[in-house]
C-alpha cells in the first residue's frame, strides 16, 4: 500500500483537494517502503523492514497558511485533515515570504524507478550481505556493512492544476573491512538505482584488498602534497561546496559566494579553467526527479564554466526579490573529468599520495568554505607512477574551492555520494597533521 | 489559558519541510493533543499481547517499547516567525532474542492485532538472520521490576506553555540582537517529551515521562566593506529540564568576560552580549600559530570531552561494532585490562551518570529495562571502565548493564549510546580568575566551533566561538582563526589545572548520531574551565 501509482496519488490528491475551502490548497502525499541488514565482526546484527504514507495539506487564505499531516486515507479522515490545515491557517500570521500557487506545469517523467530494486525482499538482502561475508571469512578478515534499498513514491498537486508524481528506487552498500591485527582497514560504498548494478561481492572484494594493503603504514612529514582524491574521497570534499549555490545566502553577505562590498560572485573565475559543473536529472548514471519542491521543473543546468560561476540556485521567493528566474538546485551534479581510469592518473604521477577517502569533515571558516578532517581506510604513497607503501592518516585543512583551483588531471567521473564526480589529481593540499588511527 | 494563545501559529511554514522530510519529526497535531496521555492500564495489556505472542513463537527473550514522541519547534527570523511545529510519533517496536539471535519490527497500528502481528515478524527477523549470526546473544541477568514509574523532576512542561509566550521571546530576541547591530538573526525553541513505555519477558513494566528543552540563537554580523561575517551562537546549553530553564536566576549566572549560565537561561541579556562579541569578532586579529596553554570554558569543554572520552569509551566502538559507521576506538580491552593505561593526568576524573538532574541522558531506567546508575571511566587519570548494555557486560566481566540502552523512536531498534560523562571539578579552591592569572602564554576559549575527530579518536581538531589571548595573566583582546589540535592522551595528560565545583556547568548534544540507519540521541557533559597546557594551535584563514 505504501507505493501508489500515478494514478492512484492522482486520485486521492483530486478528492483532497475536492474538500478545500481555502483561497488556496496545496496536497502532497508520499510513501516509502523499505529494508535495510547490519553487520559487524562477521555476522549480522540488526535488520529492519519500515513501510510508511503520510499525506500533507497547506492552506492559505490571503498569505496565511496552515499545515495538518495524516496517515488514514478515508474520506472522513481526508475531510477532517483539510478542516484542520484550514483551522490553522486562520490562526497563522501573514507569511511575508508566501508565493502564490504555480499552475500546471510539464514534467516528464523521470527514470528513477526500477522494478526489480522495488521488488527486494529480506531474503533479497541476506544473500548479498552473505557474499560480502564470504569474501572476509575467506580472507580471514573482518567485515562490518549496511545493506539497505527504499522505493518511494512523492506527489503533489494544488488548486491551480499543478500535479507531479515520482516515483524512485535506490540500493545503497557500504562495506568496511579491516584485518584480525587492527593494523588494516578498507572501505567501499555505492548506490544505484538498478538493482543489478550491485554487486557486494565485487565490492568487498576491493575493499578487502585495500584492508590488506594498508596494514603496516608508514608515518610521513604532514605538509603540502599532490594528492590524486580518489571519486569518493572528491566527493566528501565537495558536497559541502554545491549547497553553496545558493543566490540568497551570496546577496545576504553570508556565503562564500559572497562579493566583497556587496553582490555575488556570479560571472567570476572562481576555479581553474579545466573545471564544468552541472546537474541533469536525465543523466542515466545519476537520474532525479524531474521536478522540485517549489514546484518547478528540474533541467539541466550549468553551474561552472571553464571556471566561471554561470548560475546560482534562486528560490521563487528570492527569485521575485532580485527580478531574477527561479532555478532549483538539483542533486544530480556531474564534475566533468576526462577519459582516464584512476589506474591511469596514478601512473601518471611522480610523487603524491592516493586518498581513498575523507572522514569527520567539517567546516572550519563559511567563509572561505575552509574545510578539516581526516584520510580513512586507505591512504598510500605513489612514486614513480607506482603504489609504494601504505601511509598513516592525515588530518588536512584544506578549502573545495583552493583545491579546485589546484587541479592538475581529472578521470573518468563514476557515480558517488554527491553526484558524478571523476578521481582527481590535485596539487599542494594542505595535510596539517598525523593521526595514529586505522 | 486562551485556545488561541495556546495554540498560536501552530502549523505554519512547515509545508517544505513535510515535502521533503516524511515523518522525519512525526506527524503534526495540534498542541493542545499533546497533553493527553496514553492510559497505563492499556500499555499494560497491550505489552502482554506482544510478549505472549514473541513467546508463543519460539522467543527466549521479548521486550516492547511503546513510546509516544512529542516535538515542539518555533523557529523566528529577523522580525517574522519562519515556522512553529508540533508533531506526534506514535507506535510500537517488539526487539525478541530467537534462536540466539536478535530480530525487531515496528508498527505505527496501535492495536492488539497489529502489535502481535509485529511481535511475529520479529521472531521470523530474528530467525532468519540466525543463518548468519555468530555467537548467540548473551545477555546479562536482569530483574524484574514489576509496575514503576519515573518522571523528569521539572518544574514547567514545555508543552503546557502557550505558544504565544515562546514565539514573544524569540521576538523579543531578534529585536534586541537587531537593535545591537547584528545583520542576521535566528532564533528556535525546541521541546522534546518522550513518554515511553517499558515491558520485557523479565517482569518489568516501566513508565517514564521525559523532557528536554533547547532554546537557541545564531546572530549573524556582516562587515559589507571587507566582506568579512561572523557569527555568534547562544551560550545556553540543551537541558533534560522543562521551561523553567528559560526563567533566569541570579545565582546561575556565572559572570566574566560574557555571563554564561549553569541550571537556568536568561536569553535576553544572552543575545545582547552576543551581538557585543560578534562585534568584536569582526575586528579581532589572527592567531599567531604555535604552543599555548588553554583555558577551556564549560560552554566549548564539553564537546571535547563527548568526541574525546565520551565515544571512545562506548565498548560496542571497542568492539567493533561501529566499524562501518562511527568508527571503533583506540581504547581496545588490552588497555583497559592492564589497569593502568595512563589516559590523562592525574586531575582527570570523568564519571558516566545516567541519573544526573537536569542532564540530557537522566532517566530512571534505559531502553531495555535496567535500572540507571554512575559509574567511573577514569579514575586519577587512569581508563577503568567502558558504557555497555546487556549484551556486552559479560565481555568486560560485568554481573548486569551499566544501562546505556537507547533507541530514538519506537520504531528503531534499542543500542548502545552514550551516557553523560562528565569531567568531575577540582578539590582544590580554584576560581577561573586565579587560573588566568598563572598563565603566561594562553588562549581562553568560550563555545564550541568547528569539531573534527578521527574514527579511533585519536587525534582531534576543535575550534571555538570567541577566543581571548592570555598574556601574563591577563586577557589581552580577541583572536580569530583559532583551531587547537592534539592527541586524546596527550591532550588529557597536559590537564594541568581544574576549576572547582562553583564553576561546574553542563553542556550537552542535542543530536549526536550513530549507528546505520543513523540515530539521535541527546547526553550532557559537565566540567569546571580547565587548562591545559602547550597545546598545539594553527591558524585557519585562508584566502579564496
Amino acid at each position: 500500500m505504501a507505493i501508489l501509482s500515478k494514478e492512484e496519488a492522482q486520485a486521492i490528491l483530486k478528492k483532497v483537494i475536492g474538500f478545500s475551502k481555502a483561497d488556496a490548497c496545496e496536497v502532497s502525499l508520499n510513501g516509502s517502503d523499505g529494508g535495510n541488514i547490519r553487520y559487524a565482526r562477521n555476522a549480522v546484527s540488526t535488520a529492519g523492514q519500515i513501510s510508511v504514507m503520510s499525506l500533507a495539506v497547506n492552506s492559505t487564505f490571503g498569505k496565511k497558511t496552515g499545515t495538518a499531516t495524516i496517515n488514514e486515507f478515508d474520506d472522513a479522515s481526508l475531510q477532517k485533515v483539510v478542516k484542520r490545515s484550514e483551522e490553522l491557517a486562520m490562526l497563522a500570521p501573514e507569511n511575508p515570504e508566501y508565493m502564490p500557487l504555480l499552475g500546471p506545469q510539464d514534467f516528464p517523467e523521470s527514470t528513477t524507478y526500477n522494478a526489480k530494486t522495488a521488488a527486494m525482499t529480506p531474503d533479497t538482502r541476506a544473500d548479498m550481505v552473505a557474499k560480502s561475508l564470504e569474501v572476509s571469512k575467506a580472507a580471514k578478515l573482518e567485515a562490518a556493512g549496511f545493506l539497505e534499498n527504499s522505493t518511494r513514491f512523492n506527489s503533489v498537486m494544488n488548486s491551480k492544476g499543478l500535479f507531479a508524481y515520482n516515483k524512485s528506487t535506490n540500493v545503497s552498500f557500504s562495506v568496511t573491512v579491516r584485518n584480525q591485527e587492527g593494523t588494516g582497514s578498507g572501505y567501499i560504498e555505492q548506490d544505484f538505482n538498478d538493482l543489478d548494478k550491485m554487486d557486494t561481492l565485487a565490492l568487498s572484494k576491493i575493499a578487502a584488498k585495500k584492508a590488506n594493503g594498508s596494514a603496516g603504514a608508514k608515518a610521513i612529514e604532514p605538509g603540502k602534497y599532490t594528492v590524486i582524491l580518489e571519486p569518493l574521497a572528491a566527493s566528501d570534499m565537495l558536497g559541502n561546496m554545491f549547497r553553496g549555490f545558493d543566490a540568497r545566502s551570496a546577496d545576504e553577505g553570508r556565503s562564500f559566494m559572497s562579493k566583497k562590498g556587496g553582490g555575488t560572485r556570479l560571472g567570476e573565475q572562481l576555479f581553474s579553467e579545466n573545471i564544468n559543473i552541472y546537474s541533469d536529472p536525465f543523466n542515466p548514471e545519476l537520474p532525479s526527479s524531474t521536478w522540485d519542491r517549489d514546484g518547478l521543473p528540474n533541467k539541466r543546468t550549468q553551474w561552472v564554466e571553464k571556471g566561471v560561476v554561470k548560475n546560482l540556485s534562486y528560490s521563487r521567493y528570492w527569485a521575485a526579490q532580485k527580478g531574477a528566474q527561479p532555478l532549483p538546485f538539483n542533486r544530480s551534479i556531474v564534475l566533468e573529468g576526462g577519459n582516464q581510469s584512476l589506474e591511469e592518473l596514478i601512473k601518471g604521477t611522480e610523487k603524491g599520495i592516493l586518498v581513498t577517502r575523507f572522514w569527520y569533515i567539517r567546516s572550519v571558516d563559511p567563509q572561505t568554505l575552509l574545510l578539516t578532517g581526516l584520510t580513512r581506510d586507505g591512504t598510500f604513497y605513489i612514486e614513480n607512477g607506482e603504489i609504494k607503501f601504505p601511509l598513516k592518516n592525515f588530518r588536512f585543512n584544506e578549502s573545495p574551492v583552493i583545491m579546485l583551483n589546484n587541479v592538475e588531471a581529472l578521470g573518468k567521473p563514476v557515480r558517488t555520494g554527491s553526484g558524478m564526480i571523476p578521481p582527481m589529481k590535485i596539487r599542494d593540499f594542505t595535510f596539517t597533521s598525523l593521526s595514529d588511527a586505522v | 489559558m486562551k485556545r488561541k494563545d495556546f495554540i498560536y501559529l501552530s502549523g505554519m511554514g512547515l509545508g517544505a519541510l513535510l515535502l521533503q522530510d516524511l515523518n522525519a519529526l512525526g506527524n503534526p497535531i495540534d498542541p493542545l493533543q499533546a497533553l493527553e496521555g496514553v492510559d497505563v492500564k492499556f500499555k499494560k495489556e497491550l505489552a502482554d499481547v506482544a510478549l505472549n505472542a514473541a513467546r508463543s513463537k519460539g522467543a527466549t527473550y521479548a521486550d516492547i517499547r511503546i513510546g509516544r514522541y512529542l516535538n515542539q519547534f518555533v523557529a523566528a527570523r529577523e522580525k517574522r516567525v519562519q515556522g512553529v511545529s508540533n508533531t506526534e510519533s506514535f507506535g510500537v517496536g517488539v526487539r525478541v532474542i530467537a534462536n540466539g539471535c536478535w530480530g525487531f519490527a515496528a508498527t505505527n497500528k496501535v492495536t492488539k492485532e497489529d502489535i502481535a502481528k509485529a511481535a511475529e515478524q520479529a521472531v521470523a527477523v530474528a530467525k532468519a538472520n540466525s543463518k548468519i549470526m555468530g555467537e548467540p546473544v548473551q545477555l546479562a541477568p536482569q530483574k524484574g521490576f514489576g509496575e514503576v514509574a519515573w518522571k523528569a523532576p521539572i518544574e514547567r512542561n514545555a508543552f503546557e506553555v502557550p505558544i504565544k509566550e515562546k514565539v514573544d521571546l524569540l521576538m523579543n530576541v531578534n529585536d534586541i540582537a537587531l537593535q545591537n547591530g547584528a545583520s542576521f538573526v535566528n532564533s528556535v525553541m525546541f521541546a522534546i517529551n518522550e513518554q515511553k513505555y517499558f515491558a520485557s519477558t523479565d517482569g518489568s513494566y516501566i513508565d517514564q515521562d521525559i523532557h528536554r528543552i533547547y532554546p537557541s540563537f545564531t546572530i549573524t554580523k556582516i562587515d559589507r566593506g571587507s566582506g568579512k561575517f561572523q557569527t555568534v551562537n547562544s551560550l545556553s546549553s540543551p537541558m533534560g529540564m522543562g521551561y523553567e530553564y528559560l526563567t533566569p536566576r541570579a545565582e546561575d549566572k556565572v559572570q566574566g568576560v560574557v555571563t554564561r549560565y549553569k541550571h537556568r537561561y536568561d536569553m535576553l541579556e544572552d543575545v545582547k552580549n552576543a551581538t557585543q562579541t560578534a562585534d568584536q569578532k569582526i575586528k579581532a586579529k589572527t592567531v599567531e600559530p604555535g604552543k599555548y596553554d588553554l583555558v577551556l570554558d564549560p560552554s566549548h569543554l564539553w564537546l571535547t570531552i563527548h568526541e574525546s572520552v565520551g565515544h571512545p569509551t562506548e565498548l560496542d566502538r571497542v568492539l567493533g561494532y561501529e566499524a562501518n559507521y562511527a568508527g571503533t576506538s583506540f581504547l581496545t580491552l588490552d588497555k583497559w585490562k592492564t589497569k593502568k593505561f595512563n589516559f590523562g593526568s592525574k586531575l582527570v576524573n570523568v564519571v558516566a551518570d545516567k541519573t544526573q538532574k537536569g542532564s540530557l541522558g537522566a532517566v530512571g531506567y534505559d531502553d531495555e529495562g535496567v535500572k540507571c546508575g554512575k559509574w567511573d571511566l577514569i579514575k586519577d587519570g587512569t581508563l577503568v571502565n567502558y558504557q555497555a548494555i546487556r549484551d556486552q557486560a559479560h565481555i568486560i566481566g560485568l554481573d548486569a548493564s551499566q544501562g546505556c540502552c537507547y533507541a530514538q523512536g519506537w520504531d528503531d531498534v534499542q543500542f548502545q549510546r552514550m551516557a553523560n560523562v562528565s569531567l568531575q571539578p577540582g578539590k582544590e579552591k580554584l576560581s577561573v580568575d586565579d587560573m588566568i592569572k598563572n598563565v603566561e602564554k594562553g588562549i581562553y576559549i568560550i563555545g564550541n566551533g568547528s569539531f573534527s575527530i578521527d574514527q579511533q579518536r585519536y587525534n582531534f581538531q576543535f575550534g571555538g566561538q570567541s577566543f581571548y589571548e592570555i598574556k601574563n595573566g591577563k586577557i589581552a583582546g580577541m583572536l580569530n582563526d583559532v583551531a587547537y589540535q592534539a592527541n586524546t592522551q596527550e591532550f588529557w595528560n597536559s590537564c594541568s589545572a581544574i576549576c572547582d565545583e562553583s564553576d561546574y556547568r553542563l553542556g550537552g548534544s542535542f543530536n549526536d548520531g550513530k549507528g546505520q540507519p543513523s540515530q539521535s540521541s541527546a547526553v550532557s557533559h559537565g566540567s569546571a574551565t580547565t587548562r591545559f597546557n602547550g597545546v598545539n594551535v594553527i591558524n585557519t584563514a585562508r584566502k579564496i
